[in-house]
């Protein structure tokens, strides 16, 4: 039962994150639960990569770190995509809020008629 | 601290911070005034580099705080407070029921697929692998952790690594270049 509570805690936060996604108006509030999904597939990869070991497990083990930390590796790319992502969607925000006075991403709608 | 026996404290740890965790990030969906909702984020990001810790990932649980509560939040709040003139609280679309109803739908198929629909058992370090191979395991997870990491990110992943660097980069340009006063 240690491995599971991680990853449904995981599935949680994704959950928490996919709802506010989906239903908040204001940009920034898409962007913070955008934040709150990155973490919880973060928990899930990291607690996989405590728990769990990969199909091909080579004899030698003297390459443990080849398949005991690619969670840890991969959440470092996540957080770092995640960091480059919030900036970039920040700028846009603050480009839109300069030239239309909103934040809502209803009212972008050019590119839809 | 081994491998597969967890002590009460550890316990306790997990079930304070994921309670605080989950309560905050409904809190950041829930809570009507955006600035607050990103305080509420930080709980969040603090409760999850706590359970990095408790994973035994403490370059992890680092990293979490220096990029996500210490620049991330604070470009989000800065962004709250530069676009806080127009006083729109943080409302919701139409169609947020069925979203919700989404959303935990998902959150029941998770939890069935996890604990009901996948046989954990064949896959756990603490049955697959034998004493030896646990000892060098605990090595990695417990004591030295981060040698290990830069080792991978080094060699099976360094192409990743750098198309990850040029991809920051090209963000940080992308975003002063949005941003700039023309």
């Amino acid at each position: 039962m240690t491995l599971e509570r991680f990853l449904i805690l995981g599935a949680i936060l994704f959950g928490i994150g996919l709802y506010g996604v989906l239903s908040k108006k204001h940009a920034i509030a898409v962007l913070m639960s955008l934040e709150i999904m990155f973490n919880g597939v973060n928990v899930t990869a990291v607690a996989l990569s405590r728990y769990t070991v990969p199909y091909t497990v080579p004899d030698t083990f003297v390459d443990a770190s080849r398949f005991l930390l690619t969670g840890h590796v991969f959440t470092v790319f996540i957080i770092t995509v995640a960091a480059a992502e919030v900036a970039l969607g920040l700028a846009i925000i603050i480009a839109i809020y300069r030239t239309r006075q909103s934040v809502l991403i209803t009212d972008a709608k050019e590119l839809s008629r | 601290m081994t491998l597969t026996t967890e002590p009460f404290a550890i316990e306790l740890a997990f079930w304070i911070l994921s309670v605080c965790t989950v309560i905050s990030a409904i809190a950041v969906v829930q809570i009507q005034d955006l600035f607050r909702s990103a305080l509420f984020l930080i709980v969040t990001l603090l409760g999850v580099a706590g359970l990095f810790i408790l994973l035994g990932a403490e370059f992890l649980a680092g990293v979490q705080l220096m990029v996500y509560v210490g620049a991330i939040s604070v470009l989000i709040i800065f962004a709250i407070l530069m676009t806080r003139d127009l006083e729109e609280g943080n409302p919701s679309h139409s169609f947020r029921v069925p979203v919700a109803i989404v959303a935990i739908i998902f959150i029941l198929f998770a939890y069935y697929v996890i604990t009901q629909d996948t046989d954990w058992n064949g896959r756990l370090i603490s049955e697959n692998l034998d004493a030896e191979q646990q000892k060098v395991a605990a090595t990695v997870f417990f004591k030295e952790s981060i040698p290990y990491l830069a080792k991978m990110l080094l060699t099976d992943f360094v192409l990743a690594f750098e198309m990850v660097s040029v991809l920051l980069l090209a963000a940080a340009l992308g975003a002063l270049a949005l941003v700039r006063d023309r």
